[in-house]
C-alpha cells in the first residue's frame, strides 16, 4: 500500500495521470513546465515501483499484491493485478527507463515536447499492466494499448522512413494480437467462463488445440519478440524512432514477447510447446547464428544494434524452450541485462546521432580524440554487448548455454558461437566509429557528453556491472516462480 | 381490447405523428431567419418522445392493435437510443446545413418522419407494419437526399437510392407474399407457428426466404447488394449522409432480428448459412474497396458495409449472447460513425466540404484537441482497446466462438486487420503529416461539446463498456427468446 493506495494500481495509473498533466500543458511555449512535469512524474513512477521489490516474498511462487475487481461481469472479466518473480523485475525495469528515455529527450526533442513526454509516461503505465495483469482481457487491452503511443511516438518524431517504419510495426503487431484474441475467447469457453489466467494454466486441452492455441499465441508474442521470420519490422521501427522510441522499444518492448511466451504459451499450453519445442529452438538458433551475420554486414549503426537485439533474444527463446532452471533462469537474467545493454547503446548512438545527425558508421572515425568520456562508456557498452565475463550479458548467455549443452551439445555450441559473432559486429563497429584517426570535419566538431548525459550512462554502467558481478539479488527473486513455472510445464494438460 | 390499451404502447409514435404535423405547420409562419424555433421544437419533440417512451415502459412484452405491433423492452431501449442519436444528427449539421442553406423546416419534418418510420420498424410484429415503417423510412431519406436540389451528384445519388430502395422493397414484398402464401399468415408469432407445424409447400417458404433475405440486405447494404451504399454516402450531403448512416441502422436491426428471430427462427440453419455468405463477402469487399478510397465519406461507406457483415456475424450465431452481440455492435456502430461523420462536418465550411482524406492532413497542428477526438473515434472503428469498438468486436467474436465456428472468427479478426489500415491512415495524415490548409477551424460550443463527448464516450465506453453490454443482452433476452 502507498498511502491506502494498492501498489501495482499506482504503478500504472501514476504514469498515466502525468502522462495526462503533461499533455495539458499544451504547445511548445510550455516546453519546459512539461519537461518538469514529466520528470517528475517518471521519478515518482520509478519511486513507487520500490515497494514492489521490498515487500517482495521470494520464497512463494504465489502471485503477490494482488487486487482483484470485478470489471465486466458479463463475462467475467475482472481487474485482476499481481506479480510474481517472473514479472515483477520488468514492472522495475520499465518505470527505471520511463526516467532514462525522459532525461535522454530532454534537449533533443524539440518541437511538440508535451505530446512526446506524454506519450513516454503513458506507455510506462500500460506496458506496467501488461506484467501486472491477471486478466487475459485485462492483459489484451494494455497489450493493444501499448501500440497507440509506440505508433505515435515514431511516426512523429521518427526518422525520414518514419511512416512505413510505423505502419509496418502496428500492423504486424496487429496481426499476432488478433490471433491471440481468438485464442483467449476459445479458452475462455473452454474454461466455462473464466477468463483468468492462472484458471487458464490448469485448463486440460485436447493436443490439437494446445497445437492451435499456441500457434495463435506464437503469432503474438513471436512478432514482438521478435523471432526469425518475423523480426523484419524491428530494423525498421528500430532506425526511424527517435532514441527514446529505440530504447522503450529495445529494453521493455522485445520483453514483452519473452513474457508471453511464460506467462500464456509453456504453462497453458505444455504439451504443444514440448512437442514445437524443435522448432522453436530451431528458429532460436537460426536468430542466433544467421542475423548475428546480418548485423556483422550493417553500415548503420541503429540497425546493427537492432539485429543485434534480434539476436541476443534469440538467446531467450533459446533458454525458454530447452526447458530447464538453467535455461529458464538464464533466460530471465538476458532479457534485464539485454534491457540495460540495448538501451544503452541506442542512447550512445543518440547521442553521436544528436550531434552529427548521421546514423552510419562510414560518417565517423575517432570520434575518442574528441570524446574521450563517452569513449568510455561507450566501449563498457560494446563489451557487455559481445558478452564479456563481468558484465550482465554474460551471466545470462552462460547460463543458457549451459542449458543447453544438458539438452543437446550442438544447440549450445549453435548458440555459443554468438560470442564470437557478437564481439565480431560489435568491436568492429566500435573500432570504425571511436578509433583511428578524426576523419571529417563533422567529428572534428564533437563536444564530449554534459553532465546529463553522464549521470544517465553512469547509472547504465552500475547496473551493467552489478548485475555481472553480483546477480543474486536478481535471480533469487525468480527462483521459485521459476521452478513452479518448470514444474508446470512437465505436468500434460492433456485430457485424460 | 379497449381503445386505450393499443394507444399506450404507441403512445410515442402517435405524439411524434402529431407533433411532426404541427411543426410542418408552425414552420410555415416562421421566416427563413428564425428557423432555429423550428430547430428547438424539433428537439423538444423528441424529448417529449423519449419521456413517453420511458413512461408508458413496461416490464413486459405487450401486444397492441391485434398483435402488428409490440411494445417490448428492446423496441424500447433502441428508440432511446434513436432519440439520442436523431438529437446528436441535429446538433452536428445545424452549421453545416446553415451554411449551405438547407437548414429547412422540410429537412427537419423529413428527418422526423424518418424517425416515425424507424420506431415502427422497431415495434413491428407484422409483416404490413414492418413493410409500412421502412417505407416511411426510405421514402424520407430518398427526398433527403435530393434536398439539395442543384447539386448534380447529390440528385444522381437520390435517383439510384430511390431505384435501387424500391427494388429492394419489390423484393421484399414478393418475399413477404411467398410467406403468406405458405403460411397463410403475416404475423411474425403466427408465421413461426405455422413453419413449426409443417408447412406444405417448403419450396415456397425457401423462395420467399430468399426474398426476404436478398430485401433485408439491399436495406443494411451488405455484399453483394451493396451497390448504393458508396454512391448514396458519397453524393449526399454530409449531414444526410450522417443521418442514413447512423439512426437507421438500429431500425434495420430490429427489422432484422424482428423477421429472422422472431418470425423464421425456424429456418435459421438456412437463413444463418446465408449470412455466412454475406457476412465474409461484405468483410471482405467493404475492406478491401475502403482502402481505395481517396474520399472519406466513400471510405466510410465501405467500413459501413463491413461493419454491417461483422454484425450479421452476431446474428449467425444466436442464442442471448449472439443476438445481444450484434445489437451492442449496432449501438457502438452508429455512436462510431455518427461522430465520424461529425467530424467531417466540423471541418467542412462555407463552400468546402472537408471529405477527402487530404483534408485531415496535420490537423493535429490545426486542431490537437479535435485530432485526438478522431484518433479515439477511429482506433474505435478499428477495434484497438481501450476504445468500445474492441468490446463491440470481442462480444460478436465471443459468440461466434461460443456456436464453434472458430475458423469464422478467424476470417473476421484477418479481415479486420485489413481495415485497421485504412483507419490508422486518417490517424497517420493528422499526427503524421503538415497541413495542407491553414483555415481556422469554426467549431460551435455545441457542436464542440457533442464531438468531445462523443468521444470521449467512446473511450469511457471502453474502460467501463459493462452495463452497455447487460442492457442489450437483457433487452434481447426479454424481447426475443421468451415467446
Amino acid at each position: 500500500m502507498i498511502f491506502g493506495l494498492p501498489v501495482i494500481s499506482v504503478t500504472i495509473w501514476l504514469p498515466i495521470l502525468f502522462g495526462i498533466l503533461v499533455l495539458a500543458t499544451g504547445d511548445d511555449k510550455n516546453a519546459p513546465l512539461a519537461r518538469l512535469l514529466a520528470l517528475v512524474g517518471s521519478v515518482l513512477g520509478c519511486l513507487v515501483t520500490i515497494p514492489l521489490y521490498t515487500g517482495f516474498d521470494i520464497s512463494t511462487s504465489n502471485m503477490q499484491f494482488v487486487e482483484l475487481h470485478d470489471w465486466i461481469t458479463r463475462f467475467n472479466i475482472h481487474y485482476h493485478l499481481g506479480v510474481d518473480g517472473i514479472s515483477m523485475l520488468f514492472i522495475l525495469l520499465n518505470s527505471f527507463f520511463t526516467v532514462i528515455v525522459v532525461l535522454a529527450g530532454w534537449k533533443v526533442i524539440e518541437k511538440r515536447v508535451a505530446m512526446y513526454m506524454a506519450a513516454f509516461l503513458i506507455m510506462s503505465g500500460i506496458v506496467n499492466g501488461v506484467f501486472a495483469a491477471l486478466d487475459s482481457i485485462l492483459f489484451y487491452v494494455f497489450w493493444e494499448a501499448m501500440l497507440i503511443p509506440m505508433f505515435i511516438i515514431i511516426g512523429v518524431w521518427g526518422g525520414p522512413n518514419r511512416i512505413y517504419a510505423t505502419m509496418k510495426f502496428f500492423l504486424y503487431t496487429l496481426l499476432g494480437s488478433l490471433l491471440m484474441l481468438v485464442a483467449l475467447i476459445y479458452l475462455y469457453n473452454l474454461s466455462g467462463g473464466s477468463f483468468a489466467i492462472l484458471d487458464f494454466h490448469h485448463l486440460a486441452i485436447p493436443m490439437t488445440a494446445q497445437i492451435l492455441i499456441f500457434i495463435a499465441f506464437f503469432f503474438a508474442f513471436a512478432v514482438k519478440v521478435p523471432m526469425f521470420p518475423v523480426h523484419t519490422w524491428l530494423p525498421d521501427a528500430h532506425v526511424e524512432a527517435p532514441t527514446g522510441g529505440s530504447v522503450v522499444l529495445a529494453a521493455i518492448m522485445l520483453k514483452v514477447g519473452a513474457y508471453g511466451f511464460l506467462r500464456f504459451s509453456m504453462p497453458i499450453t505444455p504439451d504443444a510447446s514440448h512437442k514445437l519445442a524443435g522448432v522453436m529452438i530451431a528458429l532460436s538458433l537460426i536468430a542466433i547464428v544467421y542475423i548475428g551475420l546480418v548485423a556483422l554486414m550493417q553500415s548503420d549503426m541503429k540497425k546493427l544494434v537492432a539485429y543485434s537485439s534480434i539476436s541476443h533474444m534469440g538467446f531467450v527463446t533459446l533458454g525458454l524452450f530447452i526447458f530447464n532452471a538453467y535455461g529458464m533462469e538464464g533466460a530471465l537474467l538476458q532479457m534485464l541485462s539485454h534491457g540495460f545493454v540495448a538501451g544503452a547503446l541506442f542512447l550512445c548512438i543518440g547521442v553521436l546521432y544528436d550531434r552529427v545527425h548521421s546514423r552510419q558508421i562510414a560518417d565517423y572515425g575517432g570520434v575518442v580524440n574528441k570524446m574521450p568520456v563517452f569513449a568510455a562508456f561507450f566501449m563498457l557498452f560494446a563489451m557487455a554487448n559481445s558478452g564479456l565475463p563481468g558484465t550482465s550479458a554474460f551471466v545470462g548467455e552462460f547460463m543458457v548455454i549451459m542449458g543447453a549443452i544438458k539438452v543437446n551439445f550442438w544447440y549450445a555450441f549453435a548458440a555459443a558461437s554468438t560470442l564470437i559473432f557478437g564481439a565480431a559486429y560489435t568491436l568492429w563497429m566500435y573500432k570504425r566509429v571511436i578509433f583511428g584517426a578524426v576523419t571529417n570535419h563533422h567529428v572534428e566538431e564533437l563536444t564530449d557528453i554534459n553532465a546529463r548525459e553522464i549521470l544517465i550512462m553512469t547509472i547504465l554502467a552500475v547496473f551493467v556491472l552489478a548485475m555481472g558481478i553480483y546477480p543474486l539479488p536478481v535471480s533469487e527473486i525468480m527462483h521459485a516462480s521459476v521452478n513452479d513455472l518448470l514444474l508446470h510445464v512437465a505436468h500434460s494438460k492433456l485430457p485424460i | 381490447m379497449n381503445l386505450m390499451a393499443n394507444l399506450i404502447p404507441a403512445a410515442a409514435e402517435i405524439f411524434l405523428l402529431a407533433m411532426v404535423c404541427f411543426i410542418l405547420i408552425a414552420d410555415l409562419m416562421l421566416t427563413k431567419s428564425s428557423k432555429i424555433f423550428t430547430y428547438l421544437l424539433v428537439q423538444l419533440t423528441l424529448l417529449g418522445c423519449s419521456i413517453i417512451t420511458v413512461g408508458t415502459h413496461e416490464n413486459a412484452v405487450v401486444y397492441a392493435f391485434n398483435g402488428m405491433y409490440v411494445d417490448d423492452l428492446m423496441s424500447d431501449v433502441l428508440k432511446m437510443l434513436s432519440y439520442l442519436g436523431m438529437s446528436m444528427v441535429l446538433v452536428y449539421s445545424r452549421q453545416y446545413l446553415m451554411l449551405r442553406g438547407l437548414f429547412t423546416g422540410e429537412f427537419m419534418v423529413l428527418a422526423l418522419f424518418a424517425l416515425l418510420g424507424m420506431n415502427v420498424m422497431i415495434s413491428a410484429n407484422h409483416f404490413l407494419t414492418l413493410y409500412l415503417g421502412l417505407e416511411l423510412l426510405s421514402l424520407s431519406l430518398y427526398a433527403m437526399v435530393a434536398l439539395q436540389r442543384d447539386s448534380a451528384i447529390a440528385t444522381e445519388a437520390a435517383m439510384k437510392y430511390f431505384v435501387l430502395g424500391a427494388l429492394a422493397s419489390g423484393l421484399l414484398l414478393y418475399g413477404m407474399s411467398m410467406l403468406y402464401g405458405a403460411t397463410g399468415t403475416l404475423e411474425l408469432g403466427a408465421i413461426s407457428n405455422a413453419i413449426d407445424s409443417g408447412v406444405q409447400n417448403k419450396s415456397l417458404l425457401a423462395f420467399g426466404l430468399v426474398f426476404i433475405l436478398s430485401g433485408l440486405a439491399f436495406k443494411l447494404g451488405v455484399v453483394p447488394f451493396h451497390m448504393w451504399v458508396p454512391d448514396v454516402y458519397h453524393g449526399a450531403p454530409t449531414a444526410m449522409t450522417m443521418l442514413i448512416g447512423s439512426v437507421p441502422k438500429l431500425a434495420a436491426f430490429a427489422f432484422a432480428t424482428r423477421i429472422l428471430v422472431e418470425g423464421l427462427q425456424s429456418l435459421e440453419h438456412d437463413w444463418s448459412s446465408m449470412l455466412i455468405i454475406l457476412a465474409i463477402a461484405s468483410m471482405a469487399i467493404g475492406n478491401l474497396s475502403a482502402i481505395a478510397q481517396t474520399n472519406l465519406k466513400r471510405m466510410f461507406a465501405y467500413s459501413t458495409i463491413t461493419h454491417m457483415g461483422f454484425m450479421l456475424l452476431g446474428l449467425i450465431s444466436g442464442g442471448i449472447e449472439g443476438y445481444g452481440s450484434a445489437m451492442f455492435y449496432t449501438v457502438i456502430y452508429m455512436m462510431m460513425s455518427l461522430g465520424a461523420f461529425g467530424m467531417i462536418m466540423l471541418l467542412s465550411r462555407a463552400g468546402f466540404e472537408a471529405d477527402t482524406l487530404n483534408d485531415f492532413k496535420g490537423l493535429n497542428q490545426r486542431s490537437p484537441w479535435l485530432a485526438f477526438m478522431m484518433m479515439l473515434l477511429m482506433l474505435s472503428m478499428a477495434g484497438i482497446p481501450p476504445t468500445v469498438g474492441f468490446y463491440a468486436k470481442f462480444s460478436v467474436l465471443n459468440s461466434i466462438i461460443q456456436t464453434g465456428h472458430t475458423w469464422l472468427a478467424i476470417v473476421a479478426v484477418m479481415f479486420s486487420l485489413i481495415g485497421a489500415f485504412y483507419y490508422l491512415r486518417i490517424i497517420k495524415l493528422m499526427y503524421f503529416d503538415a497541413p495542407e490548409s491553414h483555415a481556422p477551424i469554426n467549431v460551435g460550443s455545441d457542436t464542440g461539446l457533442l464531438i468531445s463527448m462523443n468521444g470521449l464516450g467512446v473511450l469511457f465506453l471502453g474502460l467501463m463498456p459493462g452495463s452497455l453490454m447487460s442492457i442489450c443482452a437483457v433487452s434481447v433476452q426479454q424481447s426475443l427468446l421468451l415467446h
